[in-house]
């Protein structure tokens, strides 16, 4: 959806998004050989960064970190300078590695729960409006003028503001943030995809609108779609970062980036830490989703030119 | 989406389109939990005095009333007054956007001029070493969310450099030096990441416009390089920088609340985040509303002038 951090114009999106159908052969060209591709350094440290901190908050608790609340007697201490405190320890003496850990739980939990509900949603919505058009299209549009009507955080902070931030409403609303995207990208290929001849045979066979949509349509319109998860979620955990930030994500003592970045920011000057240790997990967590997901988004489409 | 429809549709679907934004917008500040009244009614009112209070807003009509009640004052401008300090809500935001919008407009210009030249000659060298320090500089600074790049810029120009203030306002009546001094650090957090957007969009389109015949044909006839990149190429790529003006559009809007907090300005932005604290839930109204709205008419607009840009979307 046109309006997070990365977005490219949604228009283009689509365009560049429909794909040739899956099993479909292209022209064989045995003469020319493939040209190698080039390996995507970036993309590769990108996954791995991925894992590691996805890995690191499900399993938090096990690791040995203090606990994210416990209050020590060092304040403010820089990063390196004790064993016991990796990476420092905020204006409460808490663990800053163990507070930035736990709160990937929450940044990531949001983003990624938001981006798959958002996803299924958007899939489903798009595909109906592409496969029966006429009223199912035109209440598609309704629908997603709509929500495309609030920019994305006003929307967000509007929607926190009446609901009380949590896990849930934070994932929800941001979820409503990524239909559009998902929906229109379901909607164009589910059109490009429809008049195709195994459709058309499909239903020569008699097969009903359900079994078509699921057996025929859905594994071409899934690739291109799922192609786009990866940037849409870099994008959700900007907003979800950008509310805690503003004091309106998951409310204290959870620990969050952005929450942690907006209360690092008033000692600055003294401990620069705060702000710079949560700020470099933000940094490589969103970069790495972006490097990632443009990796996954050329592949897509390079796969339908080759 | 971007088919030929009659312009009676358009307007309809822009109707329906408001008109559902307008419910939204009061159905969702009706949810907020805590009571509205609590900051208005002094410890330990009466049911009596609560009974005014309630009348005297309109609290007591039923929903469907106060919407209707709510719809009819703002189409005449009129959004009700603050809860909390009894200002016209219409005043409050229209004292509070000539900020944003200097703030978003500046951020806008900064971001043109940045990424015009840049992106230009990265597409006019693709591979060369400004493409390739651009290409590495964009792919970092759009995982910067502002928030974060506008603390770091705090940092190192207002804390560390003492170049800048580090937050607060100086309009430009009281000093040109001071309000231009308070809004350069918020003017380049917010127009950073467009600024990066547009280098990605306009150098892609570059390419593909500088691999066309009458670039060729400008080439053979001698031109300067310059001519025919600014002349000739600049404006069929630079179409795609008007269809994504809606997304930079919402981007800013966003960007502005978080800038405007950050750097303590006096815009819509920190208006609706003390809003919302507040629990002010009719100015939260107000601006949400003026926000979406104006953001749908703006995005519909850009819509309209597309063709009158680009002669090839009329013929299609």
């Amino acid at each position: 959806m046109s309006q997070m951090q990365t977005d490219p114009p949604a228009e283009r999106l689509v365009e560049e998004a429909v794909v040739a159908p899956v099993g479909v052969e292209s022209e064989p060209t045995p003469t020319v050989r493939r040209k190698r591709r080039r390996r995507d350094v970036g993309a590769l440290l990108g996954a791995i960064w991925l894992g590691l901190i996805v890995l690191a908050a499900i399993f938090a608790a096990i690791l040995p970190l203090p606990a994210p609340d416990a209050i020590g007697d060092r304040f403010s201490l820089a990063p390196f300078e004790s064993a016991a405190h990796l990476l420092g320890t905020d204006q409460l003496g808490r663990d800053q590695l163990s507070r930035a850990v736990y709160g990937a739980r929450v940044s990531l939990s949001v983003a990624i729960g938001a981006t798959l509900l958002g996803l299924v949603v958007g899939t489903v919505g798009g595909m109906l409006a592409g496969y029966y058009r006429k009223a199912a299209d035109t209440a598609f549009e309704i629908v997603t003028n709509v929500l495309l009507a609030f920019p994305p955080l006003i929307f967000l902070i509007a929607l926190v503001a009446a609901l009380r931030p949590s896990i849930t409403t934070l994932a929800a609303g941001l979820a409503l943030v990524a239909v559009p995207t998902f929906a229109r990208i379901a909607r164009a290929n589910t059109i490009a995809f429809a008049d195709r001849e195994f459709v058309t045979a499909a239903r020569a066979m008699g097969a009903t609108d359900l079994r078509i949509l699921g057996r025929e349509v859905l594994p071409n319109v899934m690739l291109p779609v799922m192609s786009f998860a990866l940037v849409v979620a870099a994008a959700l955990v900007v907003a979800e970062g950008s509310l805690s930030f503003l004091g309106l994500g998951v409310p204290p003592p959870a620990p969050s980036w952005g929450g942690m970045i907006a209360s690092g920011r008033e000692e600055l000057y003294d401990h620069a830490h705060l702000v710079l240790v949560p700020g470099l997990f933000f940094f490589l967590t969103v970069f790495s989703l972006n490097r990632v997901g443009d990796w996954a988004r050329g592949r897509v489409g390079r796969e339908s030119s080759l | 989406m971007r088919t030929a429809r009659s312009p009676l549709r358009r307007l309809a679907t822009l109707l329906t389109v408001l008109l559902v934004v307008s419910m939204a917008a009061f159905l969702l500040l009706e949810l907020i939990p805590g009571d509205p009244l609590a900051t208005l009614l002094p410890e330990g009112a009466t049911p009596e005095v609560r009974a005014q209070v309630e009348a005297a807003y309109g609290l007591d009509q039923p929903l469907w009333r106060r919407y209707l009640e709510w719809l009819g004052g703002a189409l005449q401008g009129d959004l009700g007054r603050s809860l909390q300090s009894q200002v016209p809500v219409t005043d409050a935001i229209f004292e509070r956007l000539p900020v944003t919008v200097e703030l978003a407009g500046l951020s806008l210009i900064l971001a043109l001029l940045v990424a015009i030249p840049v992106g230009v000659y990265s597409g006019y060298r693709p591979g060369g070493l400004l493409d390739r320090i651009a290409t590495f500089v964009c792919s970092v600074t759009l995982s910067i969310p502002n928030f974060l790049l506008g603390v770091l810029l705090v940092f190192v120009f207002a804390v560390n450099l003492r170049m800048l203030p580090v937050t607060g306002w100086t309009p430009i009546s009281r000093s040109l030096g001071g309000h231009i001094q308070s809004i350069i650090l918020p003017v380049i957090t917010l127009g950073a990441v467009e600024a990066v957007a547009f280098i990605r969009l306009l150098r892609n389109d570059m390419v593909a416009t500088l691999q066309q015949d009458y670039v060729l044909s400008a080439r053979a006839r001698g031109l300067a390089t310059a001519r025919i990149l600014f002349g000739h190429a600049l404006r069929p790529s630079s179409f795609s920088l008007v269809t994504v003006l809606g997304v930079t559009l919402g981007r800013l809007i966003g960007g502005t609340v978080i800038v405007e907090t950050l750097f303590s300005l006096p815009g819509l932005g920190s208006l609706v985040i003390n809003a919302i604290s507040n629990r002010d839930y009719l100015m939260v109204q107000g601006i949400v509303l003026v926000v979406a709205v104006a953001y749908v008419l703006i995005n519909t607009l850009v819509d309209l002038s597309y063709p009158l840009l680009d002669p090839r979307v009329r013929a299609s």
